[in-house]
């Protein structure tokens, strides 16, 4: 069993009750060269989600910051620790349409992440780095930090407005 | 990420082609720092044709860049910026502090 899974609290692990939709696992290290087979990786499922070109941009781009972020300050720059990426497709009712989304949730074994340090930086002082946080929370609907177990698990969501797209038809709510 | 330098008049313009992200952004920043800093080259222009992909670091790199000419009073300038590389820097709110043109021939002539 990877690391990650042994540690995975009891909750987390109820959580795959919402596999009807469960679409993708990545496993990876800390390493960034990694970073670009994440990327490509979900380029094609969120084209196949029925996402527009610019909707995948920054659902990309959101976890890319995501887990450079894991590997910058979770791991401090470790190249040889744990990562998951969990990917499923979402649907939600709203005013009769339905909107098809997806649900992204990074694990890693770091540190609790001090959650008072998550603001994102004012972007008046121009100045280098710091803007990880700010586009992450620029590109997704939602973005929720949690800590679970000995876990630190981050949430993104994002819906593509559109009743168009996708994979099967199972019908979910995001928690 | 590859990234290569050449002369055209009194500019360097840097070809950088791929991915610039966490694994690689530090070329970058340090081969603008050497043209601005080390070279006094009075006017750098950043191809970014090849880029399909830029991150926050990436973008770090480039404030970097721009501040580093402000403070020796040179020019630089970004061409050739794709869809992606435009909407990271909008969002990140820096889109209008860089000089940004469509190509070489206007990013030259500016």
């Amino acid at each position: 069993m990877n690391p990650i899974a042994a540690k995975q609290p009891r909750d987390m692990k109820k959580s795959s009750k919402l596999s009807r939709s469960f679409l993708l696992k990545l496993e990876l290290r800390s390493h960034p060269t990694l970073l670009c087979v994440i990327r490509g990786a979900l380029g094609p499922l969120m084209e196949m989600l029925g996402f527009s070109p610019e909707h995948s941009r920054e659902i990309i781009r959101a976890v890319d910051e995501a887990v450079s972020n894991i590997m910058r300050h979770s791991y401090q720059g470790r190249p040889d620790q744990p990562i998951e990426v969990y990917c499923s497709r979402l649907q939600r009712r709203t005013n009769g349409e339905t909107e098809q989304g997806v649900e992204i949730l990074l694990f890693d074994c770091g540190p609790a992440v001090d959650t008072t340090k998550l603001e994102a930086r004012p972007l008046d002082e121009v100045r280098p780095g710091g803007l990880g946080l700010h586009i992450i929370r620029g590109s997704m609907d939602t973005v929720q930090y949690k800590r679970a177990g000995r876990l630190n698990r981050l949430r993104l969501v994002k819906f593509a407005r559109s009743s168009k797209g996708g994979c099967g038809s199972a019908e979910e709510k995001p928690s | 990420m590859k990234i290569s330098a050449r002369r055209v008049d009194k500019a360097t313009i840097l070809d950088v082609s791929g991915n610039i992200d966490m694994s690689n952004s530090p070329e970058v920043r340090k081969a603008l720092l050497r043209e601005l800093r080390e070279k006094g080259v009075s006017r750098v222009v950043l191809n970014l044709t090849g880029v399909e992909y830029i991150d926050s670091s990436g973008v770090a790199s480039l404030v970097e860049g721009l501040k580093a000419s402000r403070e020796s009073g040179s020019r630089f300038v970004l061409f050739g910026l794709n869809d992606s590389a435009r909407e990271v820097l909008k969002i990140s709110r820096l889109l209008k502090l860089f000089e940004v043109y469509d190509d070489e021939t206007q990013a030259i002539a500016s």
